[in-house]
């Protein structure tokens, strides 16, 4: 083992490697949500807040499917494992985001944007609240699937399988969700709806429904964020809460709207994250709002924002 | 954001006159208030009313959506609790303090946010009163989960006893009557009117040669610096400052409030107040049912009553009369 020195003081590589995979694990997360907030901002102008609420909503709907014979006894229903939840939650929470565009976000596109910021954070508050109510605030436990159980050692830290898997899995939703958008014609029409949603629609394509399933999409990420949290934190309905502020702060860091760059600054703060577990300890749990105040005085349309 | 009531008795024509007739009613309803509600519960929907109104200078006549005014009220209420506790200071002085805390912490998180506008402002709002929040959670002097026990309530001036609730009352009625003074004075002057004409149309309101910028710091600040009145004042109520002051949900709690009595309407969020304050008494016991409720009271009034129980009832009125 060496030593590694940052701001004129000498630390433990070990520590400095183990922090800095740990960031890259959490980075994964606000990656993976922050792409969700942006692309329903950059196409709905919505602030999604529901996110968080959203997300928690995979990692329970995985949960229930697991416990399907316990939560509905005398049914005759399966258990259902992680590999079919990883489909079918995200396609079940993505359903319910299309529901909740139908009934609800529709009817403030029209409005002022702070309509949209105040309807989802009811929303979000409603879910929460009616599984607090149902399930109560203590972590439900979700184990590790079995293909994944085991350790690497890295020599400096050990590492699961599973999270390794995470940050693997990650990296390739998030590029692939950056293809469909920036690369394919669905995409196109979709960045064409925002700029002019009236041509697009002259052109004889259903904008309304694009909305929607844009809207889906994008509860359907943080379903399957959901999903890939439920075996390393707790499943409770409050897991998102604290996140999506976090997950606000990623995509105004990134520039809003800006796909890129809320993937490039999910990661990239969760890493700066990391690293300030090591430098000052106390600083972690504040250092992402820090770093965006100073991205705003410094760059305030973002990272990778166009103006 | 609604506009103003057309139509209003001639005597009432003029803004001061209103605001006079405003300030009486009130009184006069807070003094018989205790007779409805017991004094706890009378004394929260006092210094909620007023962190409800300082909210509503922003958010309603500004058109500025903040989403971290919890950020003034909890440090108000720490610093106040603080002062109170460990050195000893009475409680007016603690209550000064307190808000002027809140106004100094505005005036640095305003300067920064008044940058952005829209979903930004309010994102960056939320994010630095996040730093205010890990911060009062890790530092020392804030005694951590357990928050700041004052003891007893002190003496005012070092004289009057605030011990009973009697007195304790009709000094957070001052108080209250006081903050919604300003707050209204301030919406009814060429500065209020500046505000508006900022909200409906900033670029205009430049090219008129207004430094836009710094009215907008200056209402800023001047909400802070009332949000701190407010929840210093409730330091020394409840005899307790805690985390849960500072926590982003009471940032949600004072935007409903706003929008359940009427954005951009004088006594609107004192009656959003009034009634928030009232369910969480009702609901205390139900636990988790209260969040679920909030919730659906967000939703319900985006969707169905956007002006909220003020401007409708305002608007129905202007209609009739008309």
């Amino acid at each position: 083992m060496f030593t590694i020195e940052i701001l004129g003081k000498t630390y433990n590589s070990a520590a400095v490697f183990g922090q800095l995979l740990i960031g890259l694990i959490n980075g994964s997360f606000y990656a993976m949500l922050s792409l969700g907030v942006a692309v329903i901002f950059g196409m709905l102008r919505i602030a999604n807040f529901a996110h968080g609420a959203q997300y928690m909503l995979g990692a329970f709907v995985a949960w229930a499917l697991l416990n399907l014979p316990e939560l509905f006894p005398g049914s005759g229903l399966p258990s259902i494992g992680y590999w079919p939840s990883l489909i079918l939650a995200p396609v079940i929470v993505g359903v319910v985001g299309m529901a909740t565009e139908r009934i609800f976000i529709r009817r403030v596109y029209d409005l002022d944007h702070a309509y949209g910021f105040l309807l989802t954070i009811g929303l979000a508050m409603m879910v929460e609240g009616l599984l607090h109510v149902r399930f109560g605030s203590a972590g439900l436990p979700y184990g590790t699937p079995k293909e994944f159980q085991g350790t690497f050692n890295l020599g400096f830290m050990f590492l699961p399988y599973y999270r390794a898997w995470v940050i693997v899995a990650s990296i390739i939703i998030c590029f692939g969700t950056w293809l469909l958008i920036e690369r394919t014609r669905l995409g196109a029409y979709l960045r064409a709806a925002t700029e002019n949603p009236e041509l697009v629609q002259a052109f004889g394509i259903d904008v309304p429904r694009m909305l929607m399933l844009t809207y889906a999409l994008g509860v359907a990420l943080a379903g399957l964020a959901g999903v890939m949290a439920a075996p390393i934190y707790q499943v409770s309905p409050q897991m998102g809460q604290n996140l999506i502020i976090i997950v606000f702060a990623v995509v105004v860091i990134g520039g809003m709207g800006s796909i890129l760059g809320s993937i490039v600054s999910g990661f990239l703060l969760g890493l700066i994250e990391g690293l300030t577990k090591v430098v000052y300890p106390p600083g972690s749990t504040t250092v992402i709002f820090v770093f965006m105040a100073l991205i705003l005085l410094a760059r305030p349309q973002g990272l990778m924002g166009r103006t | 954001m609604s506009g103003k009531p057309s139509s209003t008795p001639a005597w009432l024509a003029s803004p001061r006159a209103r605001e006079l007739a405003y300030l009486v009613g009130l009184a006069a309803a807070g003094a018989l208030l205790p007779l409805v509600v017991y004094p706890t519960l009378a004394m929260k929907i006092l210094y909620f009313g007023l962190f409800a109104c300082a909210y509503n200078l922003l958010f309603g006549y500004l058109g500025l959506l903040a989403f971290g005014h919890a950020a003034f009220f909890g440090l108000a209420s720490y610093v106040c609790a603080h002062l109170v506790t460990v050195v000893g200071l009475t409680p007016e002085l603690g209550i000064l303090a307190g808000t002027a805390a809140a106004a100094a912490l505005g005036a640095v998180i305003g300067w920064l946010a008044i940058k952005r506008t829209g979903l930004y402002f309010a994102m960056i709002t939320l994010a630095l009163a996040q730093v205010v929040y890990f911060y009062l959670v890790q530092a020392p002097w804030s005694m951590g989960e357990d928050g700041i026990q004052t003891g007893p309530r002190g003496k005012l001036f070092g004289v009057i006893s605030l011990a009973d609730n009697t007195s304790m009352y009709v000094v957070t009625l001052v108080i209250f009557l006081a903050g919604f003074a300003i707050v209204n004075r301030a919406v009814n002057s060429p500065f209020g009117e500046v505000l508006t004409a900022i909200r409906d149309n900033e670029p205009r309101a430049v090219s008129l040669g207004y430094d836009t910028r710094r009215f907008k710091l200056l209402a800023f600040t001047l909400s802070a610096a009332i949000s701190g009145l407010a929840g210093a004042t409730k330091a020394i109520v409840l005899q307790l400052a805690n985390l849960g002051d500072v926590h982003f949900s009471m940032s949600g709690e004072v935007l409903l409030a706003v929008l359940i009595g009427g954005i951009g309407t004088a006594l609107g969020p004192i009656v959003g107040a009034a009634v928030l304050m009232t369910m969480f008494d009702a609901l205390a016991k139900t636990g988790a049912w209260v969040q679920a409720i909030q919730g659906a009271l967000f939703v319900g009034f985006v969707l169905l009553l956007r002006s909220g129980v003020v401007g409708t009832l305002s608007g129905l009125f202007a209609r009739k009369t008309r």
